[in-house]
């Protein structure tokens, strides 16, 4: 006690050293293990892997994975955009509408989370089966061609889209209604009293003011769902198969660990340019409005 | 609450009969709307809980057979499966606790200290939360088995992965609360004669308890749920999720549904508990 006191700058580095070797060591150097072996060339039977500055490892999975790299990142746009949809009206709602039973609603929004995350996957499998009502309904409205494949809607991108969106939609709705929930209403009523229409007010104060919350949720979303292997796996065939599919069989079934590692890399890569390009839109878009 | 959103609705401009019954309109569109979108929310959790009382007739648990409760009574009736759920459970136990006291600190030492290297501590603490799981979970493997004879893929090597990844959502939470903490409580002891560890234990340890608390069921609820990083780094070793997983590829046998239901139970009233507790509050103070 007496040490600590009369160093107290190191009170800090004391409450902080036990998290920071863990995620250390197991967060920062795995990510240079992997970059290492991203790197590295050979067969796990004969000789091994090699170290060998093996570049080319990265162009080669490019060029042999770019459809499951761009359905990834198609399928994870789409169902962020679906989420949010679906979310800013219902995040509004509770936010706006949800008085004393805020809390209640809210967690309606979270109880998907209380399911693992396979198992209410596997109820998607239910739900969009031939034989369900689901299919039936799509298929009277002359849909089944459109959204459907093959007569079914399971095994097709729809199906693993709606099983991403579904998935990851809390986590979009969640920042969201903190955001809207934060809004000063005075603000809105004050949009009023200046003659701005609800529709002018809502577009001018509440939804600059609840932007944050757009871009938390959208980035909560579309991480994970760029990366997400499950839904593809069950909801869908190899024709659905995203950059997720092919890190885990390189990595689990055949491992052909460099090609695994430079994939996982790229998603990295990719994802970082995504938010950056994202925060870009998003930061002008704000300063002209 | 209620009564600010009532003014909002009546602050406009003189309110016609024409634009009130387009207002009342509009609201019901969004009312309607949150509801459909509640549905799309609850309605796979209904089926999920439907089918752990089907009475499937092969394998597949996928089409309504008949009711029956045997799932229920036989929830233990699948080889395999028992061990898993306790495996899951002692790691989420463990691996919450280690957490939630490490993250903790952290939390402290951000939001209480000024100190060299906070701006890179933050983005430590924000990068696991941003990476695919399937990348933490791919280099975590590459680390065990460059050094399989200190990590042996199994029990402990789960264990380091849940820890690694709960840390940063406790830090986030607990972060919360540290930051809306009135300072003046703590000052206030001191200067009734307090000395900065008594101080911390009775005055600053109470205040921030819930969202300890919260962090830790946080940390349990992903640890139990996680499939992806424990899929890279289990070895042999099967929690319940990796058990679904396995049986999903054969047809999952209807228990995994009782299984699903009594976590989702079992969450839901604890949650459920907790929001009374605080509507009633809520409901004192007005």
């Amino acid at each position: 006690m007496g040490v600590l006191h009369r160093n107290r700058w190191l009170t800090p580095y004391l409450l902080l050293a036990p998290g920071l070797v863990w995620l250390g060591i197991f967060f920062v150097a795995p990510l240079g293990f992997l970059a290492y072996q991203s790197l590295e060339q050979g067969d796990i039977f004969g000789i091994g892997y090699k170290f060998t500055w093996a570049w080319h490892n990265f162009w080669d999975s490019i060029s042999t994975y770019h459809p499951q790299l761009i359905r990834s990142f198609e399928y994870a746009g789409i169902a962020t955009v679906l989420a949010l949809l679906l979310s800013y009206p219902l995040a509004y709602w509770i936010a706006f509408r949800g008085g004393r039973w805020k809390n209640l609603l809210l967690l309606f929004i979270i109880a998907p989370f209380f399911v693992t995350y396979l198992i209410r996957t596997l109820a998607w499998e239910t739900i969009l089966s031939d034989q369900g009502v689901v299919v039936r309904v799509i298929r009277n409205l002359h849909l089944l061609g459109v959204l459907g494949d093959g007569g079914h809607v399971l095994a097709s991108p729809t199906a693993v889209v709606a099983g991403i969106t579904y998935n990851f939609l809390p986590f979009m709705a969640l920042p969201l209604y903190v955001s809207l929930e934060q809004i000063d209403h005075g603000l809105i009523e004050a949009a009023g009293d200046l003659y701005a229409s609800k529709l002018h007010a809502f577009l001018r104060v509440t939804l600059p003011l609840s932007l944050p919350g757009v871009i938390a949720g959208t980035l909560l979303t579309f991480i994970p769902a760029a990366g997400d292997f499950i839904n593809a796996q069950l909801l869908g065939t190899p024709r659905q198969y995203m950059i997720g599919n092919v890190i885990q069989s390189r990595f689990l079934e055949i491992t052909d660990y460099p090609t695994a590692a430079a994939l996982s890399f790229i998603l990295m890569a990719l994802i970082l340019v995504a938010i950056f390009v994202y925060a870009r839109i998003i930061g002008t878009e704000k300063l002209t409005g | 609450m209620s009564v600010a959103a009532e003014r909002l609705s009546m602050s406009g401009p003189g309110p016609g009969t024409l634009t009130r019954v387009v207002r009342v309109a509009r609201r019901q569109v969004l009312t309607v709307y949150s509801l459909l979108a509640f549905a799309y929310l609850l309605v796979p959790i209904a089926i999920v809980i439907l089918f752990s009382f089907n009475h499937p007739a092969g394998r597949f648990n996928y089409t309504w057979q008949g009711f029956t409760l045997n799932n229920w009574k036989n929830w233990d009736g699948v080889p395999g499966m028992r061990s898993a759920i306790e495996l899951s459970l002692e790691i989420a136990a463990l691996s919450s606790f280690c957490a939630t006291a490490i993250g903790t600190l952290i939390a402290l030492a951000l939001v209480r200290y000024g100190f060299r290297g906070r701006g890179a501590t933050n983005l430590l603490i924000f990068l696991p939360m941003s990476s695919p799981e399937i990348v933490l979970g791919a280099s975590l493997l590459t680390l065990f088995l460059s050094m399989s004879s200190i990590f042996p893929l199994g029990f402990g090597t789960i264990f380091i992965a849940h820890v690694m990844f709960c840390i940063s959502y406790v830090v986030v939470t607990v972060k919360a609360r540290l930051i809306g903490f009135d300072r003046h409580l703590e000052e206030a002891a001191m200067d009734l004669g307090a000395n900065e560890f008594v101080t911390f234990a009775k005055v600053t340890l109470p205040l921030i308890a819930p969202a300890i608390l919260a962090g830790l069921l946080l940390s349990f609820a992903l640890s139990i749920d996680d499939f992806v990083i424990t899929n890279f780094v289990a070895g042999s070793k099967v929690t319940f999720p990796l058990f679904v997983w396995g049986a999903a590829r054969v047809g999952a046998p209807p228990q995994v549904n009782v299984i699903g239901t009594a976590i989702f139970v079992i969450a839901v009233a604890a949650m459920l508990g907790n929001v009374l507790v605080q509507m009633r509050r809520s409901k004192g103070a007005n």
